[in-house]
């Protein structure tokens, strides 16, 4: 089990190297030169002179390598330089926005797990029945929604027809309904047939039969045994779909007004501020690569068989 | 037995279906100059935000543009770029996965580590980040949407390859004699068509979908240009008066996209396929 951990972390390391190394090349091959653009947002008119004494302190006369290095060494000190536009510390500005992101991460992971659960729980149970193809409309339809787009549809129906809840903003519970629904959705489709797929696959095994066998109400052994089981592929949905998820931050912050990390990186891909465009793509690997790791080592610990199964081998 | 074929019945009944349905979207898109009852982009103020008539059959816009023709050039631009995305980044992904697998070595190396780099991604925050490098616009987006979705066709390809080398046919066509490229052209491409069916179908409807969420943002495809996700960005000013100019375009997104969809699904079970999850996790 100790190595199967020490594999997964050594697996990480090269993906991490990989995906910084991307997002470094990346600012390569942006057009701005920094000097320039850093002494356009101080107000400095850029003289051949100034620029080149800015490019030494930026450390822009260094060959690549040595840069990504400097990068590399930067970011995990949280120094992603500072912005363009504001002239103030990238790191800084992200801060002030990662908690409202987050909440809004969180509360609708948390709504489309507890809508999902029964969905593709009875979904499974009553296979073929008039609730199980509802629930199927609803994957397709969840899947296939194109993301403002439902934002606006809320907004609609609850704001501006029925008066409930406010259209935009962060504030008060009534404020995070909305774009929580409108990011939960998605995840529902996806979440409920998973768990509805992996209800249907326990109820096949064996175990289940010797339960039936010997007389033990199908209630219990639906709800105590097979849910239980059939629960833990969601959390590799959970990991698969984070990517997702971050993405529809962005546009559901965008439409809600939300004031969080996602607005700001459009902000920033408007203003050409390749500072904070740079923070979000190294940020946005490096949570998605740590949350996978952590997922599986999750599962791992509530399902040890894993271990055994030599999935360490990839 | 006979629920198998029940369901395999069902799953052909479902992709004809599906295909009716997109061949009429594909119809309707190419015949737009033709059927669309007004110039998309020509403005007439004193027309705004008409109700339905006969002469403008879904209404007008804020600048007195005929929904019905916006909405049918849209189609066209939504499945043209999607169709050049697709076929662009599976042909770069056909011939570097494929060659990548067949050589194997340090090339291959190269290949998965790069792929994996890529992955690591949540692949529209890439498509944004390379956007924001680039600059916002249409070529620029095909550009960024395009270098990020390769690498998970090279990948399926060199996979397939790599099963495909062991096989036995392979090995009797070269020792027949066949060249390199024969054996690949003649033996190994037929052999993985099914499975770049079910994931262009699933691909396009994504393409769709990150379009117009780009255009939507403002970074996409710029006005007047009658595009889906922008008409919702320019309709959305006027949610409280006239919510119908978000209403159709979104409807439309909706339809085409869910129809890929199922249609990938019906075809996945049709062909045995597996489809897959990785990819779907990353956006």
């Amino acid at each position: 089990m100790g190595g199967f951990i020490g594999k997964r972390l050594l697996a990480v390391i090269p993906i991490f190297f990989f995906a910084t190394l991307l997002a470094f090349l990346l600012i390569q091959l942006s057009p701005v030169d920094p000097a320039e653009a850093y002494l356009t947002a101080a107000h400095i008119h850029p003289t051949e002179e100034l620029l080149e004494q800015k490019r030494h302190e930026f450390g822009l006369d260094q060959p690549l390598f040595v840069q990504y290095a400097q990068t590399i060494m930067k970011m995990c000190r949280l120094d992603f330089g500072t912005s363009y536009i504001s002239n103030e510390p990238v790191w800084q500005e992200i801060a002030l926005r990662m908690p409202a992101t987050l909440q809004l991460a969180f509360s609708s992971i948390a709504l489309a797990v507890i809508v999902s659960i029964p969905i593709g729980f009875l979904a499974a149970v009553y296979k073929n029945s008039v609730f199980d193809h509802l629930s199927r409309v609803l994957a397709y339809v969840g899947a296939s929604i194109p993301q403002f787009w439902l934002g606006y549809l809320l907004i609609y129906f609850f704001s501006v027809k029925l008066d409930l809840l406010p259209v935009q903003g962060r504030g008060s519970w009534a404020h995070l309904v909305l774009p929580s629904l409108t990011l939960a959705l998605g995840l529902i489709a996806i979440y409920s047939r998973l768990l509805r797929a992996s209800v249907l696959e326990q109820l096949q095994e064996p175990y289940v039969l010797y339960a039936r066998t010997r007389g033990i109400k199908e209630k219990i052994i639906l709800v105590k045994h097979v849910l239980k089981i059939a629960i833990s592929p969601m959390l590799t949905g959970l990991g698969m779909n984070l990517g997702k998820l971050l993405a529809g931050t962005i546009i559901t912050e965008e439409v809600f007004s939300w004031p969080g990390f996602g607005r700001y990186f459009i902000e920033a891909i408007f203003n050409r501020d390749i500072p904070v465009i740079q923070a979000y793509v190294l940020i946005s690997a490096c949570l998605f690569i740590v949350c996978n790791l952590i997922i599986d080592l999750l599962q791992m610990y509530l399902d040890p068989r894993i271990s055994w199964k030599g999935r360490s081998s990839h | 037995m006979i629920a198998s074929i029940r369901t395999g019945l069902k799953s052909q009944k479902t992709a004809a279906i599906c295909a009716v349905v997109l061949a009429i979207l594909f119809l309707l898109s190419i015949l737009a100059p033709w059927i669309a009852p007004h110039d998309p982009i020509h403005v007439n103020l004193a027309l705004k935000l008409q109700s339905p008539s006969w002469d403008y059959p879904l209404g007008t816009d804020h600048l007195g543009r005929c929904n019905l023709s916006r909405l049918l050039y849209g189609s066209r631009i939504s499945l043209g770029f999607a169709s050049v995305i697709f076929i662009s980044s599976l042909l770069i992904g056909l011939v570097i996965g494929t060659f990548s697998g067949y050589r194997g070595g340090i090339t291959d190396q190269v290949l998965m580590r790069f792929s994996e780099g890529v992955m690591a991604f949540p692949s529209l925050v890439l498509v944004l980040g390379l956007v924001g490098i680039f600059g916002p616009g249409l070529p620029q987006v095909i550009l960024a949407m395009v270098m990020v979705q390769w690498v998970y066709y090279a990948r399926m390809f060199r996979g397939m390859v790599l099963s495909l080398r062991e096989k036995n046919f392979i090995a009797a066509a070269r020792i027949s004699g066949s060249s390199q490229w024969t054996i690949i052209r003649r033996h190994m491409i037929p052999n993985v068509l099914p499975p770049i069916v079910v994931m262009g179908t699933l691909e396009i409807g994504w393409a769709i979908m990150d379009i117009a969420a780009l255009s939507f943002l403002g970074l996409g495809i710029q006005p007047p240009s009658p595009e889906w996700g922008s008409m919702i960005h320019e309709g959305k000013s006027y949610i409280r008066s006239n919510p119908e100019l978000m209403l159709y375009p979104g409807m439309m997104i909706l339809i085409i996209v869910m129809t890929f969809n199922i249609l990938g699904e019906a075809l996945s079970e049709h062909f045995g396929v597996q489809r897959r999850y990785g990819k779907d996790g990353a956006r």
